[in-house]
């Protein structure tokens, strides 16, 4: 994918390192070792805690003990080819760019609107100065919309962003209605003809109906003043976070009808592997993911290095 | 939030019934459905193979008693073995200690995202309200606008939580630099709070810390560096109840570097299954001290163990819930209350009251969940809180007359009510009619005992079907309870 490519490589050329020494953690736990009782378990624990969801992991787990008891399996090479092929499997080929207003019969453009979403501490603010940044550098211009009226101090926030970027707010009164900054918002992306429009909206728990429909009125808002948006509604996951995960993709496709999930805090020890079921349970692709504290520190989902990642030991 | 767990554990003790007796086998088989439950619910791997072998281990040790089914036994057994897991031997008292001569310092931690901040500002609100007066101190130099959020936060709590103490707040803004700069800045930020908590005579001084991954190493050190510089009387982790098997690795750094007191879980109202609870109580072997259930700074709770797991074997959790209605409302108020009732002459500024102290204990779908068995009905209903403000604006459009004496509404009143609330006169109509019904039950009621009363309270429900929708009264079936006698021995009598 072209987006992020310029400036990642660099960024990139660090990590991969990293991630041959690091994510060889599956090769090194099965190459040249005879398949037995205590692997198939130690392979157990390493999904299970991978946040994979117990279904994923005992169905992956089951298909290696048919396997190894009718004979068809007998070396970790065997059980590694057969767990590539299958985790494979739930990632097919599929696209995970991001996507962007259309050109009208006359030409013209209208701005691109993208809606961040996500619970409380999934880390939506940062994950957005990420993609504006990174927008930015491929030369498209971009303004913010500070819809987390709620939050003591979220509006500061995404300005500290903002400026650290260069890049405009719009912004509404603290306690405000969150819909009205998004109309506002939309009016000042037409007005200035900018690429993109990315809206930042308080975070909310997936069980709070109210909250939800607000976010749905947020979503429509910006629908009824731009044709075709939002053109891109994102949900932020914290990778931390176990099988709720699946409950609040769930509850925010359906109040917002999510295009991708931007997981974050991929640079601790959280695998993340919940977006595994997620995907099972959604179709909802992964297209980002966040490595870091700085507006450089996103990267586009990659399955492979996804997966292997997923049986490290730490 | 347990409901999910519970369900689980159901399906496993089913299998036992209808057994006569516990043999390894049984055990075995229905454990390994326990601990497929627990998984799901976020437990770490660990952990959860060792809760199950210790279950197995204490119910074959049983003598097997007769004319008891061994589901039965086995959800004693593993109630009993959940509350060790997650409550821990001592009888913890939740709370915050306070030490002579003060301040009394807490240092709050966690990842980035876990809530320290909120967590803090409810802390104060909780402390405020015991007249324990607090400083706040941000020494979170590193995620923007941090500062100004614990600013702001400060000062909700001094301006609308009760209480007559005071908060103060202590921030060097100056010092903000991006994350991972100027690391060390927080230690001298803590440093000069504490001294300006001495001078000012604060009780109680709340370190909010930045957000940090547990294996940055410089930021670890910069946490540790605080508790050797200014000893906190108390480390608080705080973590999001959301979290999955990773707790296990963070919880464990941090206690590691910094060793931790207790533990706060945050974004407890959500439905997650909190595996996170019995992970992070295991790892640390510090107490779980509270959990925040909501956006307000009201919204945190003592945690209790014993309640906790009676809540994941789906057995309610009526304390919690008693212990609400004994804040909201007080005896007198309550005995005035069932006065009226008994007398059939509630009115609708009584059922107003009513509703709006139910309505501050907490959401409803989340007060109704504490019932014992209605965790599960619930799972898939939603609640329209909005209908109880429809409700209110339709109270609120009744003259003092209408509000006294219900029987005098007539078509054109319903219709002005309408109006005035912007519902339908239809609505109000309905309305109207389930508030005399409800009164004249309450008064038939008065005479009866507990048992005479639940059972009326089903007749009601069922033959209430034209009454779809939940708020039929939200006030009433709950707040009897608490009027007819005091919650304590209310609570005792079922007991």
């Amino acid at each position: 994918m072209g987006l992020f490519k310029s400036i990642l490589s660099k960024v990139k050329q660090g990590l991969q390192r990293t991630r041959e020494t690091v994510f060889g953690g599956l090769r090194s736990l099965l190459l040249g070792r005879r398949l037995d009782d205590a692997l198939i378990e130690e392979l157990e624990a390493r999904l299970v805690q991978a946040d994979v969801g117990v279904k994923t992991a005992l169905r992956l787990i089951d298909g290696v003990k048919r396997a190894y008891q009718s004979g068809a399996m007998s070396t970790g090479d065997d059980v590694l080819e057969y767990l590539k092929r299958e985790l494979k499997a739930l990632w097919p080929a599929e696209d995970r760019s991001l996507h962007f207003a259309q050109a009208s019969g006359d030409g013209k453009k209208s701005p691109t609107v993208i809606l961040v979403a996500g619970v409380n501490g999934a880390g939506k603010t940062t994950s957005i100065a990420k993609i504006a940044h990174s927008l930015r550098a491929e030369g498209r211009t971009v303004l913010l919309a500070a819809c987390d009226t709620f939050r003591a101090g979220a509006v500061r926030q995404l300005e500290i962003w903002s400026e650290r970027l260069g890049i405009e707010v719009i912004k509404g009164q603290q306690g405000g209605d969150p819909a009205a900054v998004a109309f506002d918002a939309c009016d000042a992306a037409l007005a200035r003809g900018v690429d993109v429009l990315i809206v930042d909206t308080a975070g909310r728990l997936h069980t709070q109906d109210h909250l939800m429909r607000q976010l749905t009125k947020i979503r429509d808002i910006t629908a009824r003043r731009i044709p075709g948006a939002p053109h891109e509604v994102l949900l932020v996951l914290d990778a931390t976070t176990g099988q709720n995960a699946v409950r609040q993709a769930e509850e925010f496709a359906r109040a917002i009808k999510v295009t991708g999930i931007f997981l974050s805090k991929l640079d601790g020890t959280a695998k993340g592997g919940v977006v595994i079921a997620i995907h099972e349970a959604t179709k909802i692709p992964v297209k980002f993911i966040g490595v870091g504290e700085t507006p450089e520190d996103v990267e586009p989902f990659d399955p492979e290095n996804f997966i292997e990642a997923l049986f490290t030991d730490r | 939030m347990f409901e999910r767990l519970s369900e689980g554990f159901q399906a496993a003790f089913r299998r036992l019934k209808g057994q006569d007796r516990i043999t390894e086998n049984n055990v075995r088989e229905s454990m390994a459905d326990v601990r497929s439950a627990l998984l799901e619910a976020d437990v770490h791997y660990a952990v959860a193979n060792d809760f199950c072998e210790q279950v197995v281990k204490d119910a074959l040790g049983r003598e097997v008693i007769k004319n008891v089914d061994p589901g039965q036994q086995m959800v004693q057994i593993v109630h009993e073995s959940l509350v060790r897991l997650i409550g821990g031997e001592q009888a913890a008292t939740p709370g915050v200690p306070r030490v002579s001569p003060g301040p009394t310092v807490i240092m709050m931690c966690g990842l980035q995202g876990s809530g320290k901040t909120t967590t803090c500002g409810k802390l104060a609100a909780y402390l405020k309200k015991r007249g324990r007066s607090v400083m706040l101190a941000a020494a979170d130099l590193q995620r923007p606008a941090a500062v100004e959020q614990l600013r702001t936060v400060a000062e909700q709590v001094e301006k609308d939580m009760p209480g007559g103490s005071q908060v103060h707040f202590h921030s060097e803004p100056d010092k903000v630099a991006a994350y991972g700069q100027a690391v060390g800045a927080a230690i001298q930020v803590c440093q000069s709070a504490y001294r300006k908590a001495q001078q000012l005579g604060v009780d109680t001084l709340i370190l909010d810390t930045a957000g940090r991954l547990h294996i940055n190493d410089e930021l670890m050190k910069e946490l540790a560096g605080v508790k050797s510089a200014v000893p906190p009387h108390q480390t608080l982790l705080v973590v999001d109840a959301m979290t999955g098997q990773d707790a296990v690795n963070s919880a464990k750094s941090f206690h590691e570097r910094l060793h931790v007191d207790g533990a706060i879980l945050t974004k407890f109202d959500s439905d997650t299954r909190g595996g996170a609870a019995l992970t992070v109580r295991r790892v640390t072997g510090a107490p779980i001290l509270f959990i925040g259930v909501g956006e307000k700074l009201e919204a945190l709770e003592e945690f209790h163990a014993d309640r906790i797991a009676g809540r994941i074997l789906g057995m309610g959790d009526v304390v919690s819930l008693v212990e609400k209605a004994q804040q909201e409302v007080s005896e007198a108020d309550a005995a005035k209350m069932a006065e009226k009732m008994a007398k059939g002459q509630l009115t609708f500024d009584d059922f107003l009251e009513q509703m709006r102290s139910l309505r501050r204990m907490g959401p409803m779908k989340q007060i109704l969940g504490m019932l014992p068995g209605v965790g599960s009905m619930l799972k898939d209903v939603t609640i329209d809180e909005k209908e109880l403000d429809r409700i209110e604006g339709m109270v609120h459009s009744m003259t003092k007359e209408e509000r006294e004496k219900p029987s005098i509404f007539n078509h054109s009143r319903r219709k002005r009510v309408a109006k005035g609330s912007g519902t339908k006169v239809e609505e109000v109509s309905k309305m109207v009619t389930r508030f005399e019904t409800v009164s004249k039950l309450m008064k038939s009621m008065s005479g009866m005992g507990l048992r005479g009363r639940m059972s009326a309270m089903r007749d009601l429900q069922a033959g209430g079907s034209e009454m779809a929708g939940m708020p039929a009264l939200p006030g009433f079936g709950m707040k009897k309870s608490t009027a007819m006698a005091s919650p304590k021995s209310r609570f005792k009598k079922r007991k």
